[in-house]
């Protein structure tokens, strides 16, 4: 058995090129799924019927089918309707939908594990509920999931390979086409597994990181979350 | 201000009834706060006297019997339950401050969002309410800096920067140790001194006597007396007479 690396790595720049797309589709979906998940919370723990069973739809959807089929129902349902969006826009659509659902259980767990005292100090101060939500529970609430959350972005990451299924150029898109002009699978798919394990390191570096910037308490303890 | 609604008590409580489940906890409370009196309420853990308190800021819905607090009617459905927040402020047995915000944050958090206040008023009145309580060193500290009893005092200053009309403590020096409950209760007796209508559930049965205009002493969900401190010394019905043999 005999490895030869060189056809991979001469094509480095769409390795390079992959990989950064990879990053901006794990960003701009992270950045929009927790908009969308922290939402998705707050309707689900609402008191309007209405907000709270679209959420609970929303979620048992996206949770209980996979990402693929929905990639897929997202892709060809848009172009059905007449909307031709770019692959890469459609890409982060259908990661943003996904991570979000996940999301919103993760910050409605939080939500939940904020003590019903801080809620009623805030009420009986005067704060509407979402005033409450914004002022008071929000940042203890990410605070104490903000692991699951960093495990469950770093997962979207990873699972942001599956875009290559409709020709979005990340990482796994790029390797399937090198390794169809190299006819080195093995190889070219052991490259970009290592790209991928460093990615996510870098990404939960990067939001150990953050984590210590904007939880001043955890600053304080002198510990990464 | 006419003399007859100078006259009106601040806070009714008529006939009210409350149940969790199938577990009665108030039969029939009724009594009245008059403007700039201290009302204690006393009893063991259990008899309601926690739940009565949470009845008048409307923490609890009742089942029966009707609530008038500074002439909002609490048991009314239709209350805005805001604008009794506005004239009402609590302080509960855990605090409940804001841990990740500092103190002055604490403070001024109500005043700029309800009431929309601008910002440099809302530091003057947070510094002000600080020195009340005597935490004007503590502006920029974090809850969890602070000891219990300073902490308790912080959550004080956070009501009060509300202006309210009238303050409620909930068994405020309950999870505190003798030398903190001392600092707490001293800036309670600071409030009443200027004339704050005030609200107190508390086992400190010296600081009761002391401070209350109305003792109303609470056993498995009825008043059984009220009058001035002084009731503790001869109490009429068997049921005070053993609670005050135990407890003084």
């Amino acid at each position: 058995m005999s490895f030869d690396f060189s056809p991979i790595f001469d094509r480095w720049p769409m390795l390079l090129s992959g990989a950064l797309m990879t990053m901006l589709l794990a960003t701009a979906a992270t950045a929009l799924g927790f908009v969308i998940g922290t939402l998705c919370a707050v309707g689900r723990n609402s008191s309007y019927r209405a907000a709270s069973a679209i959420c609970a739809v929303y979620v048992e959807t996206i949770r209980n089918t996979p990402f693929l089929v929905q990639i897929f129902l997202i892709f060809f349902g848009l172009s059905t309707l007449g909307f031709t969006l770019g692959a890469v826009t459609v890409a982060i659509l259908a990661l943003t939908i996904n991570v979000g659902a996940y999301t919103g259980e993760i910050m409605r767990a939080g939500f939940n594990s904020v003590h019903s005292g801080q809620w009623e100090a805030a009420e009986c101060l005067g704060l509407s509920r979402l005033q409450t939500y914004w002022h008071v529970v929000l940042f203890p609430a990410v605070e104490r999931v903000y692991p699951s959350l960093t495990s469950q972005f770093i997962l979207l990451m990873l699972a942001s390979s599956i875009t290559s299924q409709i020709s979005v150029p990340e990482l796994t898109g790029n390797a399937n086409f090198i390794q169809g002009v190299s006819f080195r699978p093995l190889e070219t798919y052991l490259v970009i597994g290592v790209i991928y394990f460093a990615l996510s390191v870098v990404m939960r570096q990067a939001f150990n990181g953050i984590g210590m910037l904007i939880f001043p308490r955890r600053r304080r303890l002198g510990t990464a979350l | 201000m006419n003399n007859a609604t100078e006259n009106k008590p601040v806070i009714v409580l008529r006939d009210v009834e409350k149940s969790f489940g199938q577990v009665k906890v108030l039969h029939g409370v009724s009594f009245e706060v008059q403007r700039g009196q201290v009302t204690v309420l006393i009893g063991r853990s259990g008899s309601g006297k926690s739940t009565a308190l949470r009845c008048i800021d409307r923490l609890e819905t009742v089942n029966a019997g009707y609530i008038e607090v500074c002439g909002h009617v609490v048991t009314d459905p239709a209350l805005e339950l805001r604008k009794l927040r506005l004239d009402v402020g609590i302080v509960f047995q855990s605090y409940n401050l804001f841990p990740h915000l500092t103190i002055g944050q604490n403070i001024m958090l109500a005043p700029r969002s309800v009431k929309n206040l601008p910002k440099t008023e809302t530091v003057e009145l947070a510094r002000a309410c600080l020195e009340q309580v005597g935490l004007g060193d503590k502006f920029d500290a974090y809850p969890e800096q602070l000891s219990g009893g300073q902490q308790q005092r912080a959550a004080i200053a956070r009501s009060l920067a509300m202006q309210p009309k009238v303050m409620l403590f909930d068994e405020v020096t309950s999870a505190l140790d003798p030398e903190l409950t001392g600092e707490v209760l001293k800036v309670i007796e600071r409030l009443a001194a200027g004339g704050m209508t005030m609200v107190i559930v508390t086992h400190e049965m010296n600081f009761a006597r002391r401070i209350a205009d109305q003792l109303v002493f609470m056993h498995q969900g009825k008043i059984w007396e009220k009058g001035p401190g002084a009731i503790l010394d001869a109490p009429q019905t068997p049921e005070l007479q053993r609670f005050a043999a135990q407890e003084l």
